[in-house]
């Protein structure tokens, strides 16, 4: 039958095979593969890649496709068939317009492209693609926020430089901004420099997590200044629990 | 223009558990805990019994609740975790606001993959494992901390190695590996205690139209722990939120992007705006206005409210048709028995203008920023230090 012997052939690894229009050439397909090995190797990718109807209700119901040349499908398919050029060339050119809303979670075959790229910029990070670099430029206040204070915005990030587009209230609020953050009740809530109060301890905790879980080395790959600023910050407050990392 | 009801979804049977195509986690949670893999922290009693989307029932604690609070929410929309908080205390209910609690970092996770999933595990098994030494149960404030840490449930239920890493990592933090019975949103303790609400409720919404978002992480990712009622959209959309705010007695329209995402985006809010904004006004704000005309839009997460108010003062500027106020459930449901909207709900933090919300409502809310003006006053002179719960009437 047609489609038995058509089915193998679209779903078989295949070097000659891509959909990739771009190929990044300057890259060797070998380095295109190990990437691509490394995120098969992720264990959560065997949850998230069933295979692919090619429905496009993922495509219907996702935000990024309608702003951006953007598709949950192409995500979901490259990986079935595991084209590697398509997947690298999407790796640098297409992860970073999902919106992260799982939207497409509705896939009748339980795929969730949205959880594949999740891995796939992972991988981008820890190899330290330029793309990804790129991607996350202006982003490295913010992860210094989440590492180092477990809070991932604070009350005295509300500058009106920082967001022009929400208008003079943003100018009002930086302007009273101690004042008004004294005037709540939750005792938890009276910082301006992290959403709530978190305890040494806590913090303490958090860091030694980022040290065991490997993440440190991700920073260091994806931004090496930002990775020594979090390091000093750590260290002291390390040092100072009777941590030795 | 015509406004749909959703009373005239039609109301299917409720479904059959046998049916559900997806496994019970919680049963697999327990075979865990007796093979000594993990601890599993039980839902305290008194507890409530909600049907979730495949007619399981899920156990919600009225009180003994540890509140796992969200960045977003405190750092720049405060009234909502106040409001949170206000509720348990006007209905007397007992809770612990831990300062031994980080964020669940998803926010980053989803916006820069600056993380991996042994340090997401850790740090959502962190948390839990202070709530356990607190004896109190986790209340997730979040719906993306809700979403993630149901996706850590399913990834260390599943995956030795990851737990065998976790642990190893708990190990050097003196701490178990630990899960909670349910995990369990405030607004799914909102939703169940919508009947105490309007038992203490003192202003009537009957003249009030309302849309509703429904937060993405909240009933799309590991969709079968949302809560769902034959009796609201027929069973065919999540019920969290609608039913409250349907039991406060405002009317719940309906509009035709319903189940599209609010546009946050994760990276987008904070990097890429301009994507954020352009989704929220063209596919929500705008369909809202046109097709439902609403006096407010009601949602239940921190990256929502934050994305559909704040979006707002652009398109206005260019005249588009926007201006909803938007604030989440448990400010709506504060107000609604009482609540102070500048003490507790915070108001001034948002953006788009809600005092003719306010005054709809029958409060008065240039008696009530007077009010709030004479304590900044009285902060700035040094009299009080801080605003109390005693200051916002509980």
């Amino acid at each position: 039958m047609a489609t038995a012997t058509l089915a193998p052939a679209l779903f078989t690894r295949d070097p000659g095979a891509t959909l990739s229009p771009n190929h990044y050439t300057e890259v060797p397909y070998e380095e295109k593969l190990r990437l691509w090995e490394q995120v098969k190797a992720d264990s959560r990718y065997s949850d998230y890649m069933y295979g692919c109807y090619e429905c496009g209700i993922c495509v219907a119901a996702c935000p990024s496709a309608r702003f951006y040349d953007f598709s949950p499908r192409k995500i979901a398919q490259a990986a079935g068939r595991e084209d590697v050029e398509l997947i690298y060339e999407q790796m640098n050119d297409d992860v970073w317009n999902c919106s992260q809303c799982f939207s497409c979670d509705r896939c009748p075959r339980q795929n969730s492209p949205g959880g594949l790229i999740t891995i796939l910029r992972e991988v981008a990070v820890t190899n330290g693609l330029a793309s990804s670099k790129k991607a996350l430029e202006g982003y490295s206040r913010i992860v210094y926020k989440i590492m180092t204070t477990g809070t991932q915005v604070s009350p005295d990030m509300l500058q009106p430089d920082a967001f022009p587009d929400w208008g003079p209230d943003v100018r009002t609020v930086s302007e009273n901004l101690d004042t008004w953050r004294r005037a709540m009740p939750p005792e938890t809530h009276h910082t301006t420099s992290a959403s709530w109060t978190v305890s040494k301890k806590t913090l303490t905790e958090l860091y030694l997590i980022w040290h065991y879980s490997g993440v440190m080395d991700m920073i260091a790959q994806v931004d090496e200044g930002l990775h020594m600023i979090i390091m000093d910050v750590m260290e002291e407050s390390l040092e100072e629990a009777g941590y030795e990392i | 223009m015509s406004l749909i009801p959703i009373e005239a979804i039609r109301r299917k049977p409720a479904p059959d558990p046998a049916d559900a195509p997806t496994e019970d986690i919680r049963e697999l949670l327990f075979e865990l805990e007796d093979a000594g893999e993990l601890i599993v922290q039980r839902v305290p009693e008194p507890y409530m019994e909600v049907m979730t989307k495949y007619g399981r029932t899920k156990k919600i604690p009225v009180e003994q609740t540890w509140h796992h609070k969200s960045c977003g929410q405190c750092g720049h929309i405060p009234g909502y975790s106040t409001s949170i908080f206000w509720l348990n205390r006007k209905l007397g209910l007992d809770y612990f606001d831990p300062t031994d609690q980080t964020s669940c970092t998803a926010w980053n996770y989803y916006a820069s993959a600056t993380s991996n999933a042994p340090a997401q595990a850790g740090v959502a098994v962190r948390n839990f494992a202070a709530a356990l030494e607190t004896g109190y149960f986790p209340m997730i404030h979040c719906a993306t901390s809700y979403g993630h840490y149901k996706e850590v449930r399913h990834q260390l239920v599943h995956h030795a190695d990851l737990r065998a890493k976790v642990r190893d990592i708990m190990g050097k933090l003196g701490k178990p590996l630990v899960l909670p019975e349910e995990i369990v949103h405030y607004s799914e303790w909102v939703h169940a205690m919508r009947d105490r609400f309007v038992e203490k409720q003192v202003y009537d919404f009957s003249n009030l139209t309302v849309t509703v978002h429904p937060a993405c992480h909240y009933y799309k990712l590991i969709k079968e722990d949302a809560i769902y009622d034959p009796d609201i959209y027929g069973g065919e959309r999540t019920a969290t939120v609608s039913a409250m705010v349907m039991a406060l007695g405002a009317r719940v329209a309906d509009y035709s992007t319903f189940f599209d995402c609010c546009g946050f985006g994760f990276r987008h809010i904070l990097v890429e705006r301009d994507f954020t904004r352009s989704f929220a006004t063209q596919r929500k704000i705008e369909v809202m206005k046109e097709e439902a005309n609403p006096d407010v839009t009601i949602t239940h997460d921190t990256g929502c409210v934050t994305t559909l108010d704040k979006s707002q003062f652009s398109p206005e500027a260019h005249n588009r048709k926007v201006g909803i106020p938007v604030m989440s459930d448990a400010q709506f449901a504060a107000l609604a028995m009482g609540a102070h909207p500048y003490r507790v709900c915070q108001l001034h933090w948002h953006s788009t203008d809600n005092r003719p919300l306010l005054e709809k409502m029958g409060i008065d809310w240039k008696a009530a920023w007077e009010e709030f003006s004479e304590d900044l006053a009285r902060i700035e002179r040094g009299e009080i230090e801080y605003l109390t719960w005693e200051d916002a009437g509980v």
